[in-house]
């Protein structure tokens, strides 16, 4: 019995010597999203936007050290991301939980954000109500409304009066299709036609016949990032659709560096509206790709670009508030912020904690040999559409 | 005076016999109070590994004692935190009564579906529970109104538990809530499995055709098991929507099933507590590691499970059953696993 | 309508296909030996990567890429056998489902770490790209080349077996080891052989299967699921079963996609579970 005894007084021993004692002068933040799994690739781009930010500026803010606290989120995992959050507070002592790559993620996490006061940064996640869940939430990614009402206002004034959506199955996707028909039918065109392609689907010969027989002027895709964007342009090419006659129009990831690589000359022609790519053209963002080139050896993407803003707001929240980590000096000191990001000119708006960017409008087109997006249109300032039809 | 008595009586002492209290599990039962006193930052991720833990334990039933395979459990599981999240949802925030439905509304459709179940065996009896558990994902998948999809059910929230205590940040609550939870199945699963029930389970499980030769139907048993063990799983998951007061289509996917499976094969089939070692090990083990690195922590979990499989057959209970019925293992933990001195008969 | 038709059969045929690379050799392993190996599709990922290195790092030509993907994923299942899944011939299914996953964990952690996660982009030789028109219905070309290949290979695969001493030995395990054994019948070789035969087609597929859907680490998991259903729509051992399950479940998926979007999805699984219901042991399947 006495043995018992000492083994569970040298366990808990054991134990309390392993929690993190509390650093003096350091300020600590949870970056929580998906480190493995399916998701895992947004989530390595992300944080390499962190550590090129904090390579480029120090690790050090308002005389105090920055510290990173990683958790795997590993994928659509609510229970996940709210308990990670709750541990990162409670157990690490964290200042501020950052990252959240997918929208049910986000969502938790804010209740947690919301519960205890702390700041909140969202990298990613693109669902337009995630910064209404948490009073202390910015977001430096963009939202599904913002990027696509633009394309669908943009696809009218270039002139296309009927339109054809096809949308992935799932919650981004109806999203996405709601935005541009609105924008659309908004400016006065027609929707003749929609589709919706189960969320694994790797065939679009089918759905692209459906739209080509349709005769559209404009055609537009929703598609998450992986093995799905390079399908798409493959198929666009054997269904034999004209891009002369009908537009091929969609939301950035139809044409990331690695769809590109995998269509090929397939996807000359593809239109795109974007917030983000390594394509655009300013000095400021010559040097980022660079440095990013130079230590990751790939380009950097949007997910990329939301890390590094995020850091950014971070830095420069905590240099107004003196490196207090108070969550709502924090917000305060974070709304309002404006800066020339490698994506463009970009704000928090003070109303809504959201984002505030231009909205790139891309053409794929063959420059010295590769295949790149080159900006030829832009809206600028889009503040996020939803949002600001919301109730006040 | 040695742990097992030397020869067994009959089936009704055999019963007794299995149905008294070892020192062993007071001990365990005991210690699963610790995390209150020693590690009160990790009481969330202790609740979580006694949710896992219960649903584990409603796998072990139909898997350890009947012998169904389920590649599709999680169906019961995603089911029950379903309902519990949308009762929440449309206004009553209760947790217990919406246990209580989440529980009924889990056991009816683990019901309907034994009826499959029960006519089946082998490989096509796991591609069967797949089949349906993917098939449930894709309904609430396509049902996006009802679920919210992709995105999770917006809008739960509980009600403080008994009216008296929040689920609060750290989790104190919760913890209590899921371990009570558990620690009632527990006792509702032992007293099954050491049972006449229980025992004609164990027999279909070894053989089901024989079984039926003595006069033990196999089908109506096997629903009735099937049943219980949808409740069981599905109440599992009621407590996870209700205490991380969120539910999205992670709780009926490929992954969590396959997941419940590996962590009781880990722990140990058939032994009523290998679920329970198996969810604690499993969810320490990848806690740590994907804190040590999160990028990469399948490779150590990989290879705790091939080290496992390689020097303790039958799991970790299986294992250390084997190293206790030795001789040398008898005079070390033979205390362990007999009755404490005060329940022994004389 | 027709050509709707004929263009629908013809694409659930190509991907029926690529599913049969994948899974042909599972059903047989399980068939033959009962041993449960869900690390089956690792080989498969392991054909897709040496394929992409040889291609973006050494710049060989496509097809020149495949007969090493089939010997890379065949040398490296045998390593395996002979190291770890001999010891578990006798141990309980579970127990080969844990040790299996395991390595399956491992082998994405490890591929994640070599190669990342990103998505492994293949540049397909020009005349395998683009299509070619065939009585008023537009035709992937690769698509015709992946029905092309994966038909001879059946049919070197069916030659063996009717045809060959090795077939038929074969053969008589998948029916009855214990009789096999007694008639002097090498067994455990022809499992061994028959192993790494399966593992080696599995990484052939793997690396076909690149340009239709993609390869990052997590391709020994995501394809598992389906690996499963046609091996058991099929029958185990049955290679004539597994082509069948094949085809079935590669055209009602995409049948299922064109003509009920809606419920397309489920299509799969429904035709999953009404077959397994009314054929439990498969369709071609000879166990009881």
């Amino acid at each position: 019995m006495r043995r018992a005894t000492t083994g569970l007084a040298c366990l808990a021993a054991m134990l309390l010597a392993a929690t993190p004692a509390l650093a003096q002068g350091s300020i600590k933040i949870g970056v929580i999203m998906s480190f493995s799994g399916q998701f895992a690739d947004p989530g390595a781009q992300i944080d390499n936007g962190i550590k090129l930010y904090m390579k480029q500026n120090g690790d050090t803010v308002a005389g105090k050290k920055i510290e990173l606290i990683r958790k795997d989120n590993g994928g659509v995992a609510p229970d996940a991301a709210k308990r990670l959050s709750q541990e990162a507070i409670v157990r690490d002592k964290v200042d501020m939980i950052v990252g959240f790559d997918l929208t049910p993620n986000a969502l938790a996490a804010a209740d947690v954000s919301a519960q205890a006061k702390k700041f909140m940064v969202n990298m990613n996640a693109a669902t337009s109500i995630i910064t209404t869940k948490s009073d202390y939430m910015v977001r430096t990614s963009f939202t599904v409304p913002q990027v696509n009402e633009s394309l669908g206002t943009w696809a009218y004034k270039s002139g296309a009066r009927k339109a054809y959506t096809l949308v992935s199955d799932f919650s981004p996707g109806h999203d996405g299709e709601q935005s541009f028909q609105r924008a659309f039918k908004e400016a006065g065109g027609e929707i003749i036609g929609s589709a919706r392609y189960p969320v694994a689907n790797l065939d679009f010969t089918a759905f692209l016949q459906r739209a080509k027989d349709m005769n559209p002027d404009v055609i537009y895709i929703w598609v998450p990032g992986g093995p799905q964007p390079a399908a798409i342009g493959k198929a666009v090419a054997e269904r034999g659709i004209d891009l002369h006659k009908t537009k091929v129009v969609g939301q950035g990831e139809l044409t990331f560096d690695e769809a590109l690589k995998g269509m090929g000359d397939a996807g000359l022609g593809f239109i795109t509206a974007f917030h983000y790519d390594h394509n655009h053209q300013s000095a400021r963002n010559k040097k980022f790709v660079a440095d990013y080139n130079a230590d990751f050896k790939r380009n950097p993407d949007m997910f990329s670009v939301g890390g590094y803003d995020g850091m950014h707001v971070i830095y420069e929240a905590l240099k107004k508030t003196n490196g207090d980590t108070d969550g709502d000096k924090l917000i305060a000191a974070a709304k309002g912020l404006s800066w020339e990001s490698p994506r463009g000119p970009m704000s928090i708006d003070p109303e809504t904690r959201d984002v505030v960017q231009n909205v790139y409008i891309r053409r794929v087109e063959k420059v010295g040999g590769q295949l790149l997006n080159v900006e030829f249109d832009k809206l600028e300032s889009v503040k996020d559409p939803f949002k600001a039809r919301l109730p006040k | 005076m040695t742990g097992s008595s030397a020869a067994i009586a009959g089936p009704h002492q055999h019963l007794e016999a299995q149905v008294r209290w070892r020192t062993i599990e007071i001990v365990f039962w005991l210690a699963t109070l610790l995390p209150f006193v020693v590690t009160p930052d990790y009481l969330v991720l202790a609740s979580q590994i006694a949710i896992t833990a219960l649903f584990a334990l409603s796998l072990d039933l139909i898997l350890g004692y009947a012998g169904i395979v389920s590649l599709g459990h999680a169906a019961f599981f995603g089911f029950g935190a379903y309902t519990a999240g949308l009762i929440s949802k449309w206004g009553w925030g209760e947790p217990l009564t919406g246990l209580l439905a989440a529980s009924i509304a889990a056991g009816l459709l683990g019901y309907l579906m034994s009826f499959v179940i029960a006519r089946f065996r082998h490989l096509a009896l796991i591609m069967i529970t797949l089949g349906f558990g993917l098939l449930l994902l894709e309904a609430a998948n396509s049902a996006s109104w009802l679920t919210g999809g992709a995105d999770g059910l917006q809008g739960v929230r509980m009600w403080p538990l008994l009216g008296l205590f929040k689920f609060d940040l750290y989790g104190y609550t919760a913890y209590w809530y899921a371990l009570i939870v558990l620690f009632v199945f527990f006792l509702v699963a032992r007293r099954l499995i050491n049972s006449p029930f229980g025992l004609s389970l164990r027999g279909i499980r070894e053989n089901a055709v024989r079984m039926r030769a003595i006069g033990a139907e196999s089908r109506p048993h096997i629903r009735k098991i099937y049943t219980i063990s949808a409740v069981m799983a599905g109440v599992a998951g009621a407590v996870l929507t209700q205490t991380t007061e969120t539910v999205s289509l992670g709780v009926l996917d490929f992954q969590r099933s396959a997941d419940i499976l590996v962590i009781l094969i880990l722990g140990g089939t058939g032994r009523l507590y290998g679920g329970l070692i198996g969810a604690i090990i499993y969810m320490i083990a990848r806690d740590w590691f994907s804190g040590v690195n999160p990028q990469y922590w399948y490779f150590p979990i990989g290879v705790l499970l091939i080290a496992v499989v390689l020097f303790l057959p039958n799991g970790i209970l299986g294992g250390i059953a084997q190293l206790i019925n030795t001789e040398r293992g008898q005079r070390w933990f033979g205390w362990a696993t007999s009755p404490p001195p005060w329940g022994r008969k004389p | 309508m027709i050509t709707s038709v004929f263009g629908v059969l013809f694409d659930g045929f190509a991907y029926g296909m690529l599913l049969f690379l994948l899974s042909v050799g599972l059903s047989v392993t399980l068939g033959m030996m009962n041993f449960v190996n869900l690390a089956h599709c690792t080989f498969g990922m392991i054909g897709g990567y040496v394929t992409v290195t040889l291609m973006n790092t050494l710049g060989w030509p496509f097809l020149a890429t495949l007969p090493i993907a089939f010997i890379a994923a065949a040398a490296i299942s045998v390593v395996f056998e002979r190291t770890m899944f001999r010891r578990l011939y006798r141990a309980s299914d579970l127990d080969q489902c844990l040790l299996t996953i395991g390595l399956v964990f491992v082998s994405i952690a490890s591929f994640a770490y070599v190669y990342g996660t990103i998505q492994q982009p293949v540049n397909l030789p020009g005349y395998l790209r683009g299509s070619v028109q065939v009585g008023g219905v537009t035709l992937g070309v690769y698509r015709i080349f992946l029905i092309v290949f994966a038909l001879v290979v059946t049919g070197a695969l069916v030659a063996a077996l009717e045809f060959t001493r090795f077939g038929a030995q074969v053969r008589a395990a998948v029916d009855n080891q214990r009789m096999a054994r007694g008639l002097g019948i090498n067994v455990d070789g022809a499992f061994a052989i028959t192993f790494a035969l399966g593992s080696g087609l599995a990484g052939l597929g793997g690396a076909l299967a690149i340009d239709i859907v993609g390869l990052d680490p997590s391709f020994a998991l995501a394809y598992l699921v389906y690996v499963l259903i046609v091996v058991a729509v099929g029958g185990l051992g049955s290679i004539g079963g597994t082509f069948a399950a094949a085809m079935l479940l590669g055209i009602s998926d995409m049948a299922g996609k064109y003509y009920f979007p809606a419920i397309g999805s489920f299509l799969i699984y429904l035709v999953m579970l009404s077959l397994l219901m009314w054929r439990p042991s498969g369709i071609f399947g000879r166990r009881v």
